[in-house]
């Protein structure tokens, strides 16, 4: 077997040296009950060309996005990745290294986490961020735990522009913590609505921008509205390019600011493994999730970087710990930092423009499909279109036709009543000749 | 014979001196003292090009960012030689041995990597009609066969991001059952005092109260401490299995009987699963519910902390609570089961946005379908024998802190064997280093004064065993010979020496910050 270098007389040898005559010798804690003989039911061993086969049949019978006009968003983006991205973060350094656990042997990946981190405050206007939490939906239900811990007050008031499954993996971890969620109905614009819903008990306040109907807000008022009533504001984004074009969270006074980074280094990996974004406030840093990394400096005074302030974690605290996350995301932190150090300012600003800009023509395009109305007032790179009939069985019908013309409303949340409601991206992957052959498609289905 | 060549080149070393000097540089050999990107980029530099927009985004007023971001840019190669740079400051399986204890830090397979690059798994959205992405949902599905095969339980909860994340899933799926079944009234959860650090904050996260089981001499739980927690308040108990003593808990049996007699469930910590794939079933030890580390077991990387994928193996009684979503199958092909509404009605909730780790869902299945039914069996066996190996040879001279019976895939050292010497169990890991080796797991499990936990896995060859275990007797030699320095302030051959993590904590600088401000770069 390819990935076992014992051979059999390394074997003998060795159980000799131990002093067992068979391997099952080594076994005998195993109850007899539960001793196997035999092999599981499954195939044995196979060549690497055999798994090859079957693996890229498998994957042939899937429509990759790239092979087809792609408008898909709703919290996954498919943008373009520089080469080099995705040649880097395969070093075996990055690649087969574990947990920065022994910095002396580890600066590489620690000093890629301070710079992640650094990165991360300035897209979010922030003035801390973390080492990476899961995604952006796990980001969203840590934050929200987190203001129970800062403020003492048991209520999280959610946004309808919030994204389903955020709100869904919210509830999830509200529900075991005891945590009361309020989440308001689903609305194209109406961040604002939460206003009306902030009390004395509140803890936080979450809303979202660009939301999931691609409704982009100045959440000023909102934070001043949650502020004044002593309860903190969560900024959540899923699309984090539009940080390039768009008022920060931090400018727009969030304290709290989480996002999906799928976006930037990111393939779309059919969902996973994406990357959480996580900032805050300094003052709140003591309470956050996850793993920090911070400057420190050797025994002969030179400039390292350390995981710290791990007081607040399981392997320290126990059931005292801010949360049980042991991990971050790590490779996918690596491939959002270098994608986003080629890009820079410049090239971000550069990217978030042209997405706005394809997408603008996208609705420009879609505005001229009879039976078509497009709901979303301000949008960054994705938009919301009614479409009077049932948005699932459209894209399906688009599917048939080799476009992937959206994600229907109805799929992020069947009992919202937004069945007619589609959720339409535009990428600068996307070209002239997509939009034009989802035009076309899109009035041949909904004719 | 001449030393010189024609020109006057020397062509042998020479007469050499001692002289050991800082360079001036800072870097080591090949060893460069990297800046930051933020000492490095330039403001108004980017290595993408990106063609400008043809309009302005005059769509969107008082919404535009006008504030620097404060991110710098580099040019490919500027990119490229940064990132090779800082990598080469890292060690790494791919380098050597990486004994981490509780890590399993094996081997990754490179067409792992390939499988899950192609553009059939990489390229394709969660939210795409599901008629699309038909072979994504197979291999879910016959992943997901394999985990209940190998587990001998009969249902798998996929979406779970980590190990931690899928201890948190099988603890509110257990709740959710409790909940459904009268028994919300439970609030306790009981945990072996070596358990994982997750354990206990992942059982308080949700909402239970944490009692310690006491242990044994021998280190497995201790039957009559748990008999006497156990009762009609206990929800769960989190047995790790082997232990994180390196131990298979013989008694396992007993513990799922014991639990199961007061209506508690049995949640198993799988981290060590590498030591019995193919030989043992959990489920035919009574285990409800058990994590799995895709990202242990089935070799998919740890790439320096993470992404990794925790699926939840769960008994018949606790599959109805499991989270959404899951793939069915029918005549027509796969479907995704997204909503907590019909069959999922009882389902807990969700655990994150989208299917799970799809990119690691690919490479662990590669891993499977390479090893095969005999192969992974081959894998626990290799992974027991070379931790009963390094034990073996290194019983001698270090201290095993279960002497008595085998271990299972690590090897856990107390500190006894170092008494008098002046030298801990944090000299002596960080005097690995500089021989070349990460060090062991250290001062883990709790339960072991000075733990050293090792755990060299199945992909290691015998030779380099050995020259593993020959650099641990040297060190073990020079450590009793009262060669104190080597150890005290080690590293002396890293990238950096010791690193100062009191003042890190202490006075926390978590981002770089600018002298002066950098000049907006938009303009």
């Amino acid at each position: 077997m390819r990935y076992l270098p014992l051979t059999p007389d390394d074997r003998v040898q060795m159980l000799g040296d131990i002093g067992v005559d068979s391997i099952d010798a080594l076994f005998v804690d195993v109850p007899a009950s539960a001793r196997r003989e035999g092999f599981v039911d499954l195939p044995h061993f196979a060549g690497e060309l055999e798994v090859e086969r079957e693996l890229a049949a498998l994957a042939a019978t899937n429509v990759a996005a790239g092979s087809v006009p792609f408008f898909c968003g709703a919290g996954a983006y498919r943008h373009h990745v520089p080469a080099s991205v995705d040649h880097l973060i395969q070093r075996s350094e990055f690649l087969t290294s574990y947990t920065p656990y022994q910095p002396e042997i580890a600066q590489g990946t620690l000093q890629v986490l301070f710079e992640f981190q650094t990165q991360v405050a300035a897209l979010m206007g922030m003035e801390v961020a973390n080492a990476s939490l899961y995604d952006g939906s796990t980001a969203c239900a840590e934050a929200v735990m987190m203001t129970k811990r800062v403020t003492r007050r048991n209520r999280a008031v959610l946004s309808g522009g919030v994204h389903p499954h955020y709100v869904r993996t919210t509830q999830t971890l509200a529900h075991a913590e005891g945590m009361e969620v309020v989440a308001l109905a689903a609305a194209v614009d109406a961040e604002d609505a939460v206003i009306a819903a902030i009390d004395a008990g509140t803890a936080c306040v979450v809303v979202q921008t660009p939301n999931v109907f691609g409704t982009a807000t100045d959440v000023t008022r909102i934070a001043e509205a949650a502020h004044a009533a002593g309860a903190l504001l969560i900024a959540v984004t899923t699309e984090a390019v539009s940080y390039g074009l768009l008022k920060s969270p931090g400018e727009m006074g969030a304290d709290i600011a989480v996002a999906e980074g799928q976006s930037i280094g990111n393939a779309l990996n059919f969902g996973g493994p994406y990357v959480g974004l996580f900032a805050c406030r300094e003052r709140l840093i003591r309470q956050a999730p996850g793993r920090l990394c911070g400057e420190t400096v050797d025994a002969d005074g030179r400039r390292g970087f350390v995981l710290t302030l791990s007081t607040r974690e399981q392997h320290i605290r126990r059931d005292k710990a801010t949360s049980n996350i042991c991990t971050n995301s790590g490779l996918c932190a690596l491939a959002f930092s270098i994608h986003m150090s080629l890009l820079g300012e410049v090239g971000l600003r550069k990217l978030a423009a042209l997405n706005h800009q394809q997408a603008r023509a996208l609705k420009t395009a879609l505005e001229g499909v009879k039976g078509v109305e497009v709901l979303t007032p301000r949008f960054f790179n994705e938009f919301a279109v009614k479409l009077g009939k049932p948005a699932a069985a459209v894209v399906e019908a688009l599917a048939a036709k080799d476009v992937l013309g959206g994600v229907p409303f109805s799929r992020l949340d069947p009992d919202a009543g937004l069945d007619d409601v589609l959720l339409v991206a535009a990428t600068e992957t996307v070209t002239e000749g997509d939009i034009a052959a989802f035009k076309t498609a899109l009035t041949e289905v909904m004719a | 014979m001449s030393s010189t060549n024609s020109v006057g080149r020397p062509t042998a070393p020479g007469q050499t001196n001692d002289y050991v000097h800082p360079t001036l540089t800072g870097a080591r050999g090949l060893l460069q003292d990297e800046a930051l990107i933020f000492e490095l980029g330039g403001w108004d530099k980017t290595g993408v090009d990106i063609p400008d927009a043809d309009r302005p985004a005059d769509d969107l007023d008082g919404l535009l960012r006008t504030d620097p971001i404060g991110l710098p840019g580099l040019s490919e190669p500027e990119a490229v030689r940064h990132y090779v740079r800082l990598s080469q400051k890292n060690h790494a399986i791919d380098l050597a041995l990486y004994p981490l204890g509780s890590c399993t830090m094996k081997h990754n397979p490179r067409l792992n990597e390939k499988m899950a690059r192609l553009d059939g798994f990489a390229d394709i959205h969660p939210l795409q009609p599901v008629s699309t992405v038909q072979g994504a949902l197979a291999l879910i599905d016959r992943l997901a066969h394999w985990l209940k095969t190998l587990t001998g339980m009969p249902a798998v909860a996929m979406t779970p991001k980590a190990g931690a994340h899928g201890e948190l899933c099988g603890l509110l799926t257990i709740r959710a059952a409790h909940e459904a079944n009268g028994q919300g009234h439970r609030k306790t959860v009981l945990v072996p005092t070596s358990a994982h650090g997750t354990n206990p904050a992942t059982a308080a996260f949700v909402g239970y109260s944490v009692v310690e089981i006491a242990q044994t001499e021998d280190g497995r739980v201790n039957l009559a401490d748990l008999e006497a927690k156990l009762g009609d308040h206990v929800a769960a108990i989190m047995v790790t299995n082997p232990n994180t003593c390196g131990l298979f808990e013989r008694d396992v049996v007993e513990i799922a009987r014991l639990t199961h007699a007061v209506g508690a469930y049995f949640y198993c910590d799988g981290a060590n699963f590498n030591a019995i794939v193919g030989r043992v079933r959990p489920g035919d030890l009574g285990v409800d519910a058990m994590h799995i580390n895709l990202h242990k077991t089935f070799s998919t990387p740890h790439g320096g902390g993470g992404p990794g994928a925790g699926p939840v193996v769960l008994s018949a009684a606790l599959a109805p609570f499991a989270p959404a979503p899951w793939v069915v199958s029918g005549a027509d092909g796969f479907r995704l089961v997204e909503d907590q509404t019909g069959a999922a009605a009882a389902a807990f909730g969700r655990m994150s946005a989208f299917h799970g780790q799809m990119g690691m869902f690919v490479r662990a299945y590669a891993y499977m379908r390479s090893h095969g039914a005999d192969g992974l069996r081959q894998v626990a066996e290799d992974a027991v024998l070379n931790a009963n190996y390094i034990k073996a040879r290194l019983g001698d001279v270090m201290s095993p802190a279960f002497p008595d019976g085998p271990c299972m895939h690590e090897a856990l050292f107390d500190d006894h064997w170092l008494e008098g010497t002046g030298v801990t169990t944090l000299d002596f890991a960080k005097a690995m280093i500089d021989e070349g080796f990460h060090p062991m797991t250290m001062y883990f499990p709790l339960v072991v004064h000075g733990a050293m936990l090792i755990e060299p896995t199945e992909t290691e060859s015998k030779q380099e065993l050995d020259r593993f275990i020959g650099a641990l007797r040297a060190m073990a030699g020079a450590a009793k010979a009262g060669d104190v320095d080597r150890f005290k302030g080690a590293p002396f051959h890293a990238p950096l020496r010791r690193l100062d993590e009191t003042l890190a904590a202490r006075k926390p600088k978590l981002r770089w910050r600018p002298e002066t401000i950098p000049p907006l770069a938009a303009q």
